[in-house]
């Protein structure tokens, strides 16, 4: 069993430091179609999280078991049924996030960052560590996606979460929706943005001159 | 014959995978500094997708949808929730298919796209555009013209990035955006760029 010190740097050297989105371009797939809203930011990133700290999880448990010709398949096919439960709940509890998620919640098992995950770090880790290290990922995701979620909703929408922040001028308000947000390029350029915040933040994570 | 050319158009602009679902992101982002890599990569992603979207299309008519399995004596069977499961594993098996018969039978292509094919499996367009086939109920010729307009246009807009990312070598960006950050933003452009082809009403 590892000491607390080290659990702590798993779980949160993920969220900042080390973030999946913005240093190991990892699982942007998702990342931009799904934030036009923060429901739809938060509801991925939760799956997203539990999906990868399982998956994580079970293929450390098995990873003495598995031969390093078949990993990727063994790998996918537990990734594949977590997604599944899912996506089953999900639409057993609200449908209609569900079909508004369309085909962005089969696309995690896609997600590089669940892969990733696995293959770098439960094929080679104790379980426990694993899921922490799953869950850690998993926030770095949930951080940049909540952000751009939160920016676009309430500076394209005027809302957060569906209930009005800001009062627009159609409702007799004061302030004009930026269109653009609500568009999916957007995410891009608030992606963007992202990264150079936090690489200022950040000096050791510039990249070097081509 | 109309509908499908505009099925196709529809697919390679107006529903460009990369540009407008943004899937396929981390290979797109990650292969797209050179021109010449992002070729052989995007001829690899036609070429499995005009393969394994009307594959799954079959399997997932034959085996999968409601009712399907009546054939078999089980006419309530509905084994659709099985979907991810069987789509990731036929485009791996399709992909690992392709890989042997190309190292057989065409030892010069598979020398240009073998490193690029393992790194398909994981693509999330592949399985988005499956996906995008199942949910949108295209039938088996639908989804042949669908699978190879997907791939084209994914191809198309890496090729377009890389052309992108050649020339900005000599630009002076700022030193956090360097790299990662301006390709984000240099997508989000062309995303915008792609955007006015939806328009367009087929």
């Amino acid at each position: 069993m590892a000491d607390t010190k080290e659990m702590k740097a798993v779980l949160f050297g993920p969220v900042l430091a080390n973030n999946p989105i913005a240093l190991q371009v990892l699982g942007i797939c998702s990342a931009l179609a799904v934030t036009s809203s923060l429901k739809n930011a938060l509801i991925m990133s939760i799956a997203l999280t539990l999906v990868t700290a399982f998956s994580s999880f079970f293929i450390s448990l098995i990873r003495n078991q598995i031969p390093s010709s078949v990993r990727i398949i063994v790998q996918m096919t537990i990734i594949a049924s977590l997604v599944i439960v899912v996506d089953q709940v999900l639409q057993a509890f609200s449908y209609a996030t569900a079909k508004e998620l369309s085909v962005f919640v089969g696309l995690i098992i896609t997600n590089c960052i669940v892969m990733g995950r696995a293959e770098a770090y439960a094929m080679k880790s104790p379980p426990i560590m694993s899921f922490l290290d799953g869950i850690g990922n998993g926030l770095g995701y949930s951080v940049v996606l909540l952000t751009v979620g939160f920016i676009r909703e309430l500076f394209g929408k005027g809302t957060l979460f569906g209930v009005d922040i800001i009062p627009l001028v159609q409702d007799g308000g004061w302030y004009q929706p930026m269109g653009l947000l609500i568009l999916p390029p957007s995410a891009f350029f608030i992606i963007g943005l992202f990264i150079w915040v936090l690489r200022t933040y950040k000096k050791d994570q510039v990249e070097a001159k081509a | 014959m109309e509908h499908y050319i505009s099925l196709f158009v529809k697919a390679v602009f107006i529903e460009n995978l990369a540009l407008s679902f943004f899937l396929g992101m981390c290979t797109f982002l990650a292969v797209s500094k050179k021109v010449t890599t992002s070729i052989g990569l995007g001829v690899a992603v036609i070429v499995v997708l005009g393969i394994s979207v009307p594959v799954n299309n079959l399997v997932y008519h034959a085996v999968l949808a409601p009712g399907s399995l009546t054939w078999l004596g089980y006419p309530d069977a509905d084994l659709s929730f099985l979907r991810f499961l069987t789509f990731i594993g036929v485009i791996a098996a399709l992909v690992q298919i392709l890989e042997m018969v190309l190292d057989k039978f065409f030892p010069a292509l598979y020398n240009a796209l073998g490193i690029f094919l393992p790194l398909i499996t994981v693509n999330c367009a592949i399985f988005g555009a499956v996906a995008f086939m199942v949910e949108r109920n295209y039938n088996f010729s639908e989804s042949v013209v669908y699978g190879l307009g997907a791939g084209v246009g994914w191809a198309l807009a890496i090729t377009l990035l890389a052309g992108i990312r050649e020339k900005m070598k000599y630009s002076d960006v700022p030193d956090g955006l360097r790299g990662l950050g301006i390709t984000f933003i240099t997508v989000g452009l062309m995303g915008l760029g792609f955007m006015s082809f939806s328009g367009i009403s087929l």
